[in-house]
């Protein structure tokens, strides 16, 4: 067997390979993301792989295909559950003829996510198996046995990783992958099962509960739980990476390491407990397991010692561990030096030659409320724009425009969304300004692709994750046709255009959207002159500075009038976007003549 | 077989991640079970990037605790500084003396530690630090990209893994064409250290 060391991310998709999956949908969210990419990277010829345009379209077009007998997988990041999920719940009750998983990555510690709900309690709500693999070789081998667990109970199964499980690289070995189908037959009219209408998906209710009885009785002697048994004064019961960071913290304890988290093996674990002194439950976040030993009436401590917030990494639990009692003191913490605290802070800003700094540049000087949404021009949030004031979810940034136009905010607002973002939420929510009638100016910023994820393709893309052509759908003709009447289409590395088309916008009365069109930094490869500053001229006021550009910095030399630095450019960052050219008001950023920017970033 | 634990610091855009990926395989390939973490946040926009690579007979955990690291392999000085609280006495620390300010720095709103802070600090904290102008060598052999190559060759010197798996490793990763240049990057690195050692 090949031993490769791949990220959990990368085992899933191996996992999708061996477990004959054929079709794999999702949307980018981190730390999901890789998931997709990796298969269409790898697995091209084996699985068909899309970036839906939503996870809710991701997993209608997943249960398609799982109904019409293709193995199936979904990818989602944990908030992007919460869009999945209402399709989720009908696949419940029809099951599929296929076998079906949903990969849902958790952000504990939020990395990159705008909250840090438990995922597990969706295996409760929807009454689905859920698996939690604690590393690589189980995040590949639980899609394999997931796989055959859907086809064995006609269920879809819910697999749950974490951050650190999708972005640790541990040791895989490989396997082969199964024969699978080219063609697939017909497909099934079974009506009984297939369409959830009350008469037909009541009688099926039963069917559901009567599995998740089957399934608990299988989970007692299920290959995804096992018991340790080492000292018997305490017995931890953990699952996914929790479980290994546990294993190193307290090395003389018992454990029951679980696999399968949902339904639980109610007589493993009272088996467990009747075999240890003290029985504690390690999980980071909600005390998912926690609440269901309880209500087995089995005493078990949890919460009261690990906080339902944050990751529980060696270090916390070590600290925990202490100041409970559960460990001694002597096999405590080593450590001793500390980290500056004076050390300068590296926040991530918008890059060189990013399309989106003009329109936030204008945000920030007007001085209107602005509504926001998720992508890289979240970072307008930041200084030295601020230019950001509310954010939720992925397209939320319409809706709250037009509620705040119909409460009556007396500002005229704005909402700003990327390309990728309205496409997958910003259209209801823009029709709806529509039909409903509301003031306000959306601004579509379209840097031509989903660029804060990694690039990924969507409709305004010409191309698709399998490589092949698409039809690149037109943000103007689109909103147009929608029934928005005010629309404008700007540069957005031309300042003046960006103001003008924002005045004009903000003048309109009703609902008008303004597409900022520029190509993200990071995929725009043409080489451009590098900009100077000449310091003759520069009169050190700062306006370039205001543009939070990481290749405009203070220079030594300073005004002799105020006292103030003077500007100057980082050749090695510049990539020629020319925005600070035209805000300096004397001309004093000019085109350095021996200087090239690098095309191939 | 001894468990090693190592920290890999440095900015996002300069080879991080290749290199703590480099490393994990080079210990997979000198037979050690193997496991890292890699913490991005918004990496790619220029913020920090963290990694932790553990080699040992069997790895647990891929998140290694404070005072446990053994190695800190570091692309940037500020972001070494970021990374002592991990160290312990005995630890190893290579750095690369090319500072990369952050905005906050360039901007003026904060300033950047002096040479000598960054030295008395990673002293402090560690039992040797080499400094190695990493980034220099990679403009002197005509590409600044291979600056954590060169920082991987001097890296090796410091690990008891023969050069050939380690070359082997660097260079399955890299495209035809920049082969010669990044095996000239890694002798480059494989000789700089004894002209730098620090304390």
């Amino acid at each position: 067997m090949n031993k490769v060391l791949l990220s959990g991310n990368e085992a899933i998709a191996r996992g999708a390979y061996e477990a004959g999956v054929q079709i794999a949908t999702g949307y980018p969210g981190t730390p999901s993301s890789e998931i997709l990419a990796t298969i269409a990277k790898k697995y091209k010829d084996e699985i068909y792989a899309e970036w839906s345009t939503n996870e809710k379209v991701a997993m209608d077009v997943a249960a398609g295909a799982a109904y019409s007998g293709r193995r199936t997988m979904v990818t989602a990041k944990q908030v992007g559950m919460n869009v999945l999920s209402d399709a989720l719940l009908y696949t419940v009750y029809t099951g599929i003829e296929a076998g079906l998983v949903v990969i849902t990555a958790d952000d504990p510690g939020m990395f990159s996510s705008q909250n840090e709900q438990d995922n597990r309690w969706y295996a409760k709500l929807a009454k689905i198996p859920l698996l939690e693999p604690a590393d690589s070789q189980e995040a590949k081998d639980f899609v394999v046995l997931g796989i055959g667990l859907s086809e064995e109970f006609d269920t879809p199964v819910l697999i749950r990783t974490t951050m650190r499980v999708s972005h640790s690289k541990s040791i895989v070995l490989e396997g082969e992958r199964p024969s699978v189908p080219q063609e697939v037959g017909p497909f099934v009219r079974n009506q009984e099962k297939y369409v959830c209408t009350a008469m037909w998906a009541k009688k099926r209710h039963p069917v559901v509960e009567q599995r998740l009885v089957n399934l608990a009785r299988y989970a007692e002697d299920a290959p995804f739980n096992h018991v340790e048994w080492a000292e018997h004064s305490l017995g931890i019961i953990a699952s996914g990476v929790t479980y290994m960071y546990a294993r190193e913290v307290f090395p003389q304890a018992s454990f029951l390491k679980l696999g399968m988290t949902f339904p639980l093996p109610e007589e493993l674990i009272r088996s467990f407990a009747d075999g240890v002194e003290k029985l504690i439950v390690i999980e980071e976040l909600d005390p998912f397991l926690e609440e269901q030993i309880r209500a087995m009436g089995i005493n078990v401590i949890g919460k009261e010692i690990f906080p339902p917030y944050d990751e529980l990494l060696p270090d916390t639990l070590t600290q925990l561990g202490l100041e409970s009692g559960l460990i001694d003191e002597a096999k405590g913490m080593t450590h001793s030096v500390t980290v500056p605290t004076e050390l300068p802070a590296r926040t991530p800003v918008l890059c060189a030659g990013c399309p989106h700094r003009s329109t936030y540049y204008w945000l920030n000087k007007m001085k209107m409320p602005v509504a926001g949404d998720i992508g890289c021009y979240n970072l307008g949030c930041l200084p030295p724009f601020n230019a950001q004031h509310t954010m939720g979810c992925m397209g939320a940034s319409v809706g709250v425009l037009h509620g705040m136009s119909i409460a009556g905010v007396p500002e005229h607002a704005v909402a700003t969304i990327g390309d990728s973002t309205f496409f997958h939420s910003g259209m209801p929510a823009l029709l709806n300004m529509v039909h409903n009638q509301s003031r306000g100016v959306v601004i579509i910023m379209d840097n031509g692709s989903t660029a804060m994820t990694g690039h990924q393709d969507n409709p305004g893309t010409d191309w698709t994750l399998q490589g092949k052509d698409a039809p690149h759908v037109e943000f103007e003709p689109l909103v147009r046709a929608m029934g928005v009447e005010k629309v404008l289409t700007v540069n957005a590395f031309d300042i003046g255009e960006v103001e003008s088309g924002l005045n004009e916008c903000l003048a309109y009365d009703g609902p008008s959207v303004l597409i900022t069109e520029g190509l993200c930094a990071q995929l725009d490869r043409t080489p451009k002159p590098s900009y100077m500053v000449n310091p003759d001229k520069c009169i050190a006021c700062g306006a370039c500075l205001k543009l939070g550009c990481p290749a405009i910095v203070k220079a030594d030399k300073v005004d002799e009038k105020t006292g103030n630095p003077k500007a100057e450019i980082d050749p090695g960052l510049c990539v020629g976007c020319d925005i600070c050219r035209q805000v300096c008001p004397v001309e004093a950023i000019q085109i350095s003549k021996d200087r090239e920017t690098q095309g191939d970033r | 077989m001894k468990n090693i634990s190592f920290l890999v610091a440095g900015v996002g855009g300069q080879g991080t991640l290749l290199a703590s990926d480099i490393l994990a395989e080079v210990g997979m390939e000198a037979g050690y079970d193997v496991k890292k973490s890699d913490v991005l946040g918004l990496a790619v926009r220029g913020g920090s990037v963290l990694s932790h690579v553990r080699w040992g007979e069997k790895v647990a955990s891929p998140v290694v605790r404070k005072g446990d690291m053994d190695y800190l392999l570091a692309f940037e000085p500020l972001e070494a500084m970021r990374g002592v609280e991990f160290l312990h006495p005995k630890s190893i620390v290579l750095c690369n003396t090319k500072a990369m300010p952050p905005i906050t720095v360039s901007g003026g709103s904060e300033v950047y530690p002096t040479h000598e802070q960054v030295i008395r600090v990673l002293q402090s904290a560690a039992a040797t630090v080499h400094f190695v102008d990493a980034s220099a060598e990679a403009e002197r052999l005509g590409n600044l990209k291979v600056a954590n190559v060169v920082m991987l060759g001097a890296f090796s010197t410091l690990l008891d893994v023969p050069r050939k798996t380690w070359e082997g490793v660097v260079l399955s990763r890299i495209p035809q064409k920049y082969v010669a240049l990044n095996q000239n990057a890694f002798h480059t690195g494989c000789t700089v250290v004894k002209r730098s050692q620090l304390s």
